[in-house]
């Protein structure tokens, strides 16, 4: 097979892609393995060394904080919880709203749809004044419910949702009422089952958008209990600076790389939905 | 009071279109009734009338004795074949077939021996496992005919349901369900713009034009004697052909040619109808016609030519006949096989 020129080029720029994505990854992982006397004598590293198990095991069980008492593994769980609830909910969420505004042709589907198109425009870290006052109000404040709750409405996927039943034909529900079908059971058989695609493309987005949040946790949550790993990541090892004792660098690398775990896992078990939920749709 | 009875229905649309009139019309049990007209005359609306898919704006629609004008669709007890069949994508041609009873909480072996009778009835049995997507045409209609028979409704509804399928499957499954619905016996209305399809599957036919049912009636009934312009340039192919002409004392008078006695005590303009089988050659004919164009079918040929200033007027002749471009034929009506109608109101004023 003939290469052509332009294909050469195109390969450059993606290789090229590529290591920036992978570069500072694999300097994380590779620091991480290092001790932290030689990383703050010598840089960062390309090369692995051989302190692997004592960082990695150091970082999951080590207790932390200023009460000395939560673990990375605890805060793991926790960011878990959070992106699986906000994921979860989420798409539950804006797909029921997406279907009432496709089929239930009241007069204000087409103004409340655009009403909430705009919050597209009002992002968390705009409106979190009010929301954490709303939040702490209800007494919401260091449970997961609070975490979860503020951030479950969507109008990205109530809108990707709405343009998806958009397309199913009319006669489908027709002949599905003529089957028996009630409202409910529509929404069950046929718009879930049809959309299970998009469904797996938006829980990806939507779990890492969870996993990720920093700015409202790190308000809403006093409690170590609730801390999650984003936010864990700039507290945990704080206390360390003040002393003498050396900057735990190689131990925030390893956090860094096992924080990035979940929502790999997550894309690369998801991913063939997640294709397909974007590039076809099953009908 | 018949199976199904529609007492002066009417569909006005919010837009304030007006899709039906005052239309009534009785079906009787295990009737095949067809609606045929041309598209946008109000056919489809009436037939999802029917059933529940839309709204019924003034009238009554008893089914079984039962009004149903306020009962939702799924309590009809009615099944409906589509257009574009709306077979379930995501469901095995299984479970597209129970899904209907599943929904009716009927238990698991009875579901099955029903979706296997009528698979079996349909042979579709080699694809219950099958998703719609892997259907050809042919198949997806079979599936969305097992849907409709294997709820056992009290009426089939039929949407154009042939329209989607290339000509030769087309009369396939025109006469596979003709076969079926006699097998079977459910009432049924079937919805079309093919006045073929109309003629060879009703056994009665309601010919519905701007929302108003023009003639009902047996299909030879319709054929015989059309009561409109309307319904006589509808049904029949080729179409009929229509000359204008005056009529006064029982004399009609076309451009080149006279016919006297006629039946009918009218007097003004009308509009001769003739169908392009009714012709006979025959020497010192009526109409001399200049032939322009010869279809040949193979049974017979289908001639198109010119009577003076009057274009594409088309006569049926024997297949063994060699007719050539350029001939002058000359014509005869068959006795009495003419149709006369009022030009300003289409109504017919002859009798036959």
């Amino acid at each position: 097979m003939k290469i052509k020129p332009l294909q050469i080029v195109a390969h450059i720029i993606l290789i090229i892609g590529v290591l920036l994505m992978v570069l500072p990854i694999w300097i994380s992982f590779a620091s991480s393995t290092h001790e932290n006397v030689s990383i703050l004598t010598e840089g960062m590293r390309f090369t692995l060394g051989d302190q692997f198990s004592r960082n990695y095991n150091e970082v999951l069980n080590e207790k932390g904080g200023w009460s000395e008492e939560v673990t990375a593994a605890k805060m793991f769980i926790n960011s878990f919880i959070m992106a699986l609830g906000i994921a979860t909910l989420k798409v539950a969420i804006s797909a029921m709203s997406a279907y009432a505004l496709v089929y239930y042709r009241f007069k204000l589907a087409v103004p409340i749809f655009w009403l909430i198109f705009i919050t597209l425009l009002v992002p968390l870290e705009v409106r979190i004044f009010p929301s954490y006052k709303i939040v702490s109000d209800l007494g919401l404040t260091n449970s997961y419910t609070g975490l979860i709750l503020p951030l479950v409405a969507s109008a990205t996927a109530t809108f990707f949702f709405r343009q998806f039943y958009k397309t199913i034909p009319d006669e489908l529900l027709e002949s599905a009422k003529l089957d028996g079908a009630n409202a409910w059971s529509f929404f069950i058989d046929f718009l879930v089952p049809l959309s299970k695609t998009m469904i797996a493309a938006m829980f990806i987005f939507m779990f890492v958008y969870g996993y990720s949040q920093y700015l409202w946790p790190l308000i809403m949550t006093t409690a170590e209990e609730y801390w999650t790993v984003v936010m864990g990541m700039k507290i945990i090892y704080t206390e360390s600076y003040e002393g003498v004792a050396l900057p735990r660098t190689a131990e925030r690398f390893a956090y860094i790389i096992l924080s990035m775990i979940p929502p790999v896992l997550v894309v690369v078990f998801l991913q063939k939905w997640f294709i397909k939920g974007l590039i076809q749709t099953e009908k | 009071m018949s199976f199904l009875d529609l007492k002066n229905v009417t569909k006005i649309y919010p837009n304030g279109t007006k899709a039906v009139h005052e239309t009534s019309l009785s079906v009787d049990e295990g009737e095949f009734m067809v609606f045929v007209g041309p598209s946008g005359c109000g056919k489809s609306t009436l037939l999802r009338m029917v059933a529940g898919l839309e709204d019924i704006t003034e009238g009554d629609i008893n089914l079984d004795g039962q009004l149903i004008n306020e009962v939702d669709p799924s309590e009809r007890d009615i099944a409906m074949v589509f257009q574009n069949y709306a077979l379930y994508p995501h469901m095995n041609v299984y479970n597209n077939l129970a899904y209907g009873l599943k929904n009716r909480g009927i238990d698991k072996e009875t579901i099955e021996q029903k979706v296997n009778d009528a698979a079996k009835l349909l042979q579709i049995s080699d694809f219950l496992q099958r998703k719609p997507s892997m259907l050809s045409g042919g198949q997806r209609q079979r599936v969305a005919m097992g849907r409709a028979i294997v709820r056992n409704p009290k009426i089939f509804l039929f949407d154009e349901p042939l329209s989607n399928l290339d000509a030769k499957l087309r009369i396939q499954m025109r006469l596979e369900i003709k076969k079926l619905q006699q097998k079977v016996g459910v009432t049924s209305i079937f919805v079309t713009h093919d006045q073929v399809e109309a003629m060879t599957l009703a056994d009665r036919l309601a010919v519905i034009n701007n929302g108003i049912i023009e003639q009902l009636g047996t299909p030879i009934e319709i054929y015989n004697n059309p009561e409109s312009l309307f319904v006589a340039g509808f049904i029949g192919s080729p179409q009929m052909n229509f000359l204008d002409a005056n009529l006064n004392n029982k004399t009609l008078s076309a451009e080149n040619f006279e016919i006297k006695n006629i039946d009918s005590d009218y007097n003004g303009e009308v509009t001769l109808g003739i169908r392009p089988e009714h012709l006979i050659e025959s020497e010192n004919g009526l109409i001399n016609l200049k032939v322009e164009l010869v279809e040949q079918l193979g049974s017979d040929n289908l001639v198109y030519g010119q009577i003076k200033n009057i274009k594409d007027f088309c006569y049926r002749s024997p297949g063994n006949q060699t007719i050539k471009k350029g001939d002058t034929l000359s014509l005869n009506i068959e006795e009495n096989k003419y149709y006369i109608f009022d030009k300003n109101t289409g109504k017919r004023v002859n009798q036959i």
